[in-house]
């Protein structure tokens, strides 16, 4: 008996290519259904201190996090990766076309923040949007057939990869700086309504030098808005790096009079408890609060950016191999039994699959039909008619 | 009758309001109540009272309502269009907002995206250039980027165009700038009726709205009909309204300059020229309908507006007729009357010759009938 649980277990611990090789098919099946049964349900994590301003005590250092909650975290954020990844692929066969801004090293702030969460928060970003489209519940092929300009996208193939949105997403914001204000407003309707519902509001480290987001922390604070702003550090804006654009790139203290964390955004779980910690200070009625969360984006600004006029390669390539997020909790799950890696890279497969399946859609459906051009320009309005491009070429608009 | 005597009170917008009884035109009312029972029941309201009514009555209506600006609470607005309004709904339904026409516009904004249906106030719309991003970015294509899934009830409103002496920041008219755009729509009163309908049809709309108002107008007092006293009194967005009807050319204006046009039909009647005055209401959707039809009877057009000619209301008009089967019935060729293509100076009069007066207009009239 002692022999046989030996040989499972060094088969389990043997580098995947060997187990795979060496197991036959049936003594794998046995294998697997004792995996299960050997898997712990939940392991307790140390996560980085934040750090802290205008705050007397910061998020939990420590957090316990099942079993299921890591597969899931594994699966959403590998799916968000392998998105982007095929959105980049598609984008240089010309099939994406315009602006296309990657998600790519950032999956752990989408990831964790939605995790920390309700469905009926509400959340809105800036265009770098893809992933908190899909934590907010948009299909991975709504998403690519949008980027597409099909019309099977989220918004009919007539918003792009900038305008995706979602029940309690309001996008996709193209204006750096815009959304901010934005988030502040749907906090006050939060506030409004009193149904305990906050607001997440996300910008960028180049965003947060824009006057509109000052003149929001003011109105916030002021009127004590259950709004977390989110700052989504990724060290550019664009091709300038943070060094260069901001007199103190203290991003968590750029709130001033309002309380700030400075929260390690390559860990999904330091994002969770951060994005816990900040939304009871909001529901608890004490007003707005700042994240600011350290990031790093693979991909360049965007698909026109090759990314390395402005940093190294060698940059790129050590975040990629010390802090990568889904990394990060592959070593997790694994050191702490929750997950084997066979598990793992099945996960792998399957999200390849589904993004697959979901590419083939994407290019396949066709592109809206011409009479959905002038449709929506109104909400809840009798139809009307809408001027061509000349006065003989009219179109009809409904709601 | 009702027409003459706005015209009247048109004349010195800082004087105290005259009552129905002590005025001429209040007598001819009352010689004529045999004859119009609904003049019985109607009364002078200036615009000012008519937008607190407005505002009033759909915070009332509709909870979600609620107003933000520059001074709308507790200084019962700068132009105390929102007076009372604080004490009477509170912190809650009524935002004093700090000097900060983008943030503002934005939390505005994204407050109507998340369901409620806000009424955002700039002082003045030349302020509201700082908030533009909000305006059309954020609010007026939202619903045609979201495929229709997020819409925007907002509307946004304040004095627009020449003031007195106020010079060239405070002045400019933005008509042709919020009018270019697709998913706002655009109104513009010009009497106490125009100014309650459209504004209560505006908050009741579920699309962004911008509601060009102005400032010297606030103070003039107009009669109001029974029926627009009612609080259900909603005028349609996209319909002209023809102020008088004419027969020798047709004169299109929007805001106070409907009141100029009046003015100088009344003067041309005296010489035998009948014109109709259309008052646009709204600029976007414009009712360019009626301009034709109004043409096809008159043969002549005349555009009247406060802006610059320049991608003007005006020049649109008279874009879209050529376009139209009315072109056909102009025996002349449309003309424009508008501000004089300067920065708004200071001088009186310099500033008298910078926006149409009602000779211009007359002039205008003369010049197209050949007379």
């Amino acid at each position: 008996m002692r022999k046989m649980l030996l040989a499972v277990l060094s088969r389990v611990l043997q580098s995947p290519a060997a187990a795979a090789a060496a197991a036959k098919p049936a003594s794998r099946v046995m294998v697997a259904s004792r995996n299960y049964a050997d898997f712990a349900n939940e392991a307790t994590f140390e996560i980085k201190k934040c750090d802290l301003h205008r705050l007397e005590e910061g998020p939990s250092t420590t957090t316990v996090m099942t079993r299921e909650e890591g597969l899931k975290y594994y699966k959403t954020m590998q799916s968000i990766r392998r998105m982007e990844l095929k959105a980049d692929q598609l984008y240089k066969q010309k099939i994406i076309r315009g602006f296309c801004h990657l998600y790519d090293g950032q999956e752990a702030c989408c990831v964790g923040i939605e995790a920390a969460i309700k469905p009926t928060d509400h959340v809105i970003t800036a265009y770098r949007a893809h992933g908190f489209t899909y934590t907010r519940g948009v299909p991975i092929r709504e998403i690519l057939t949008e980027l597409t300009g099909r019309k099977g996208g989220c918004a009919k193939g007539k918003g792009g990869s900038m305008h995706m949105y979602a029940k309690n997403f309001y996008g996709g914001n193209g204006i750096v700086g815009a959304q901010v204000p934005l988030g502040a407003g749907i906090a006050l309707a939060c506030k409004y309504f009193g149904k305990n519902e906050i607001c997440m509001a996300l910008y960028g480290d180049g965003a947060a030098n824009q006057g509109q987001i000052f003149e929001t922390f003011n109105m916030a604070a002021l009127w004590k808005l259950p709004c977390i702003f989110v700052c989504e550090n990724n060290r550019y804006g664009m091709g300038t790096s943070v060094e260069r654009a901001a007199a103190s790139t203290d991003y968590y203290r750029r709130g001033d009079f309002i309380p700030g964390l400075r929260v390690d955004g390559m860990d999904v779980l330091c994002v969770r408890e951060a994005t816990k910690f900040a939304a009871e200070h909001c529901r608890s009625g004490k007003g707005p609060i700042v994240m600011e969360l350290q990031t790093y984006r693979y991909h360049g600004h965007s698909m026109s950016d090759p990314g390395i006029s402005y940093r190294t390669r060698e940059e790129i390539q050590e975040v990629r191999s010390k802090s990568d997020p889904i990394t990060l909790l592959k070593d997790r799950m694994v050191n702490n039994n929750l997950a084997s890696i066979e598990e793992l890279k099945d996960i792998d497969v399957a999200v390849r699959k589904e993004i697959e399946e979901a590419a083939q859609f994407a290019t396949t459906d066709p592109e809206p039909p011409l009479e959905e051009l002038c449709h929506h320009i109104y909400f809840n309005e009798p139809p009307f008619e809408v001027r061509g491009p000349n006065q003989w070429i009219s179109y009809k608009s409904t709601s | 009758m009702a027409v003459a005597v706005a015209v009247l009170r048109h004349l010195a917008p800082l004087g105290p309001r005259i009552p129905p009884h002590g005025c001429a035109g209040g007598r001819l009312l009352q010689h004529r109540r045999g004859l119009r029972l609904s003049a019985a029941a109607a009364i002078q309201v200036t615009v000012r009272d008519a937008l607190n009514q407005a505002l009033d009555e759909e915070l009332e209506r509709d909870e979600r309502v609620f107003l933000l600006g520059e001074e709308v609470a507790q200084y019962d607005g700068a132009y105390k269009i929102s007076r009372g309004l604080w004490k009477k709904y509170g912190d809650k339904r009524v935002i004093d907002t700090p000097i900060s026409e983008m943030g503002f516009a934005g939390i505005a904004v994204g407050a109507a995206m998340a369901g409620l249906r806000p009424v955002c106030e700039f002082m003045t719309f030349n302020f509201s250039m700082q908030a533009i991003d909000q305006v059309i970015n954020s609010a007026a294509k939202t619903c045609y980027m979201s495929a229709g899934l997020i819409g925007v009830p907002i509307v946004f409103r304040g004095p627009n165009g020449a003031s007195a002496g106020v010079a060239a920041q405070h002045s400019q008219c933005f008509a042709a700038w919020y009018g270019h755009c697709p998913g706002l729509k655009v109104v513009s009163p010009w009497s106490a009726e125009d100014a309650k309908g459209l504004l209560k049809a505006a908050i009741r709309d579920d699309n962004p709205v911008v509601m060009l108002e102005n400032e010297l107008l606030y103070g003039v007092p107009f009669e109001m009909s029974e029926q627009a006293q009612s609080k259900d009194f909603v005028i349609p967005i996209g319909k002209a309204k023809i102020e008088k009807q004419g027969t020798h050319i047709t004169l299109v204006s929007h805001s106070r300059l409907v009141g100029h046009c009046l003015e100088a039909a009344s003067v041309l009647a005296k010489e035998g020229v009948e014109c109709e005055v259309i008052n646009m209401r709204t600029i976007r959707p414009m009712d360019i309908e009626a301009v034709e039809a109004s043409i096809m009877k008159t043969n002549h057009l005349i555009t009247v507006e406060g802006g610059w000619p320049q991608f003007g209301v005006g020049a649109e008009i008279c874009a879209r007729i050529m376009e139209g089967p009315a072109f056909n019935y102009l025996d002349a060729p449309a003309v424009r009357v508008t501000g004089t293509d300067v920065p708004m100076p200071y001088a009186k009069n310099l500033e008298d010759n910078s926006v149409p007066q009602v000779k211009d207009i007359i002039f205008a009239v003369k010049k197209v009938l050949n007379v």
